[in-house]
């Protein structure tokens, strides 16, 4: 390193070669375009079609007569799979909300004592939570399942709360440390020196330093428990505490089959993450791994 | 990006900053809530981490069940199923990911115009997606063969065959994940202090080898880390097998997640289920402390 040129050097081809970049980064704005939207695409498709139950959709790549018909239905809740629909976005909502909180705090608290703190066995303490994932959450739903039964938490939305916070919490520590490590220690010596204790010097310092990773983590645990299925699927059993990712999958359960109705309830199901997801993104690119390369 | 990182970012990428936080060992109360902090995690640990699996084990426990898995030929080509849909899913994923958060790097709007619409699958919920993708591929009717059909070429019927159950699978998964992965491996390049770029743009390091002798180095255990970290969630993975090809043609595409499912619920037996996943465990113990491993070295040489 050092050369004394300066700026980039200029090929002759520059030219030629800076118009083949551009065209072929253009042509790769299209392939990722059309490759991130026809799933979203497709679901339209399906959902504006106002034929109940039909799905014979050879050659069609545009509803013949498009309606709002089947969003219409699921908001007024006039058809017995969707008949429980806003009670059921309630729940998945409590699901979500409360999981980000809880995975917040303890995250939080748990990453102030492991990164700021230093501990006797910290080695083992910081390692433990990356432990979890050594059994994938899908591979415990049967012992955990058996579990919630002598906790006494069966067919309980909290049962759900408590399996998607064991599984955001790890990850949310282990990013919570890593950009921890870029808040210099030197803030909390010198808070440390006037006589801040361990509490003050986490909601004065720490907290507020923190703020775009807990965004991030926040973000990330509430969309683990959007995306979440299997738990939802084995330990709700009753239709007014299930969430709508249940309900969506319960249409593959009958012979009627209104994949339109199913589809409109996705579509709308998936609204409130996308939401949250934009309005917190510039926290979320930034928190998930500022720290990542300089630990 | 918020300013308070930018402070924080800052040059100097080897820095060191392992030093003792608090001086010496921690003394009465502090100590103590040290502990009170910990002691959410730690209850969340134990209740719901170590004794699930301490129960998973016990329920799985009698050898005869892993002879009933190995005699069973279902079991040996789930086996093969998931280590095509992790080995593939995963390695293809994350070498896009690093080479699309490059992409994203380039000052073009549109490039920048992009990004939010790129990142749409991660925030769309996994149940309508992989719904979706299953009615884009099913039967001769879905879209995607129906865009083919435009096109001229009649499509195949997806969920006939395992191997492109498998490869649906898989396509599935990326497209769901690869947003969350491209912005991780984004946030580590922006993390790259701008000087480096031009130091090697002025030794006239471009394309290949800026990418060889720059990018590589610096991001190489973020790339390790993401790769470990995603293996393990990608063998954990469930609901994608489970909705877009269910398994079909026959249980053919299953993996092992929604294999023990099967047998769990629909066979109604939960201790060959049991079985069935946590006879991944030789893999997954390794990969975890690999994991640990690549965490403790966390600088990067220059």
């Amino acid at each position: 390193m050092g050369a004394l040129t300066s700026g980039p050097i200029r090929r002759p081809r520059g030219r030629l070669r800076r118009v083949f970049v551009e065209a072929a980064s253009v042509a790769l704005v299209a392939v990722l375009l059309l490759w991130s939207l026809t799933p979203v695409y497709n679901m339209l498709l399906i959902a504006l079609d106002p034929d109940e139950g039909d799905i014979e959709f050879e050659g069609i790549i545009w509803p013949p007569d498009p309606s709002l018909h089947s969003f219409h239905t699921v908001f007024t809740q006039g058809y017995w799979l969707v008949a429980d629909f806003w009670r059921q976005l309630g729940n998945s909502f409590f699901i979500a909300v409360v999981t980000m909180v809880l995975t917040v705090v303890i995250g939080a608290l748990a990453s102030f004592a492991l990164s700021r703190m230093r501990m006797r066995h910290g080695w083992w303490l910081v390692n433990a939570p990356l432990l979890t994932y050594a059994v994938p959450a899908s591979f415990l739903v049967i012992p955990f399942s058996r579990l919630m039964v002598s906790y006494g938490l069966t067919n309980s939305l909290w049962a759900i709360v408590v399996a998607n916070v064991t599984f955001a919490t790890p990850y949310a520590i282990l990013i919570l440390r890593q950009y921890a490590a870029l808040i210099p220690i030197e803030l909390d010596e010198a808070a440390r020196v006037d006589g801040a204790s361990p509490v003050q010097i986490l909601r004065r310092v720490y907290l507020p330093l923190m703020a775009p990773a807990l965004a991030a983590v926040g973000t990330f645990a509430l969309l683990l428990a959007w995306n979440e299925y299997l738990y939802q699927y084995v330990l709700l059993s009753s239709t007014r505490n299930m969430t709508v990712a249940v309900a969506i999958a319960q249409f593959f359960n009958t012979d009627e089959s209104p994949w339109n109705y199913m589809m409109a309830t996705a579509l709308i199901y998936s609204l409130p993450p996308i939401v949250i997801f934009y309005a917190l993104r510039r926290y979320i690119a930034s928190g998930l791994t500022r720290g990542a390369i300089k630990g | 990006m918020s300013s308070v990182e930018q402070v924080l970012a800052g040059p100097g990428v080897s820095r060191r900053l392992r030093r003792a936080p608090w001086h010496g060992r921690l003394h009465g109360s502090e100590r103590a809530w040290a502990l009170a902090f910990l002691a959410p995690y730690a209850a969340v640990f134990l209740a719901f981490v170590v004794y699930p699996v301490a129960y998973g084990l016990w329920m799985a426990r009698d050898p005869s069940l892993y002879g009933e898995l190995i005699a069973n030929p279902l079991y040996a080509r789930t086996v093969v199923n998931t280590a095509l849909y992790v080995g593939l899913g995963v390695n293809v994923m994350m070498f896009l990911a690093l080479l699309l958060s490059g992409f994203f790097m380039r000052r073009r709007w549109w490039i920048k115009a992009l990004l939010p619409v790129f990142i749409l699958p991660w925030a769309l919920p996994a149940i309508p997606a992989f719904v979706s993708f299953h009615w884009m591929l099913i039967g001769e009717e879905g879209l995607i063969n129906s865009l083919l059909a435009l096109l001229g070429v009649q499509g195949p019927l997806w969920f006939h065959d395992r191997r492109l159950a498998v490869a649906s699978n898989v396509v599935a998964y990326m497209w769901k994940w690869m947003p969350f992965w491209t912005l991780t491996f984004l946030a580590g390049r922006t993390a790259i202090p701008q000087e480096i770029y031009e130091a090697a743009d002025v030794d006239g390091a471009g394309g290949f080898r800026r990418f060889a002798h720059v990018i590589l180095p610096l991001l190489g255990n973020l790339y390790l880390v993401c790769t470990l970290l995603c293996t393990l969630w990608t063998i954990g993975d469930f609901t994608t097998v489970a909705l877009v090809s269910e398994g079909a043609p026959a249980y053919s595409s299953d993996v092992l997640a929604t294999l023990g499912f099967h047998y769990s619920f629909e066979a109604a037996q939960p201790s060959l289920g049991v079985a069935a996943v946590l006879s991944a465990l030789p893999v997954l113990i390794p990969i975890t402390i690999l994991l640990m491993r690549a965490l403790e070295t966390r600088e990067v040489q220059l």
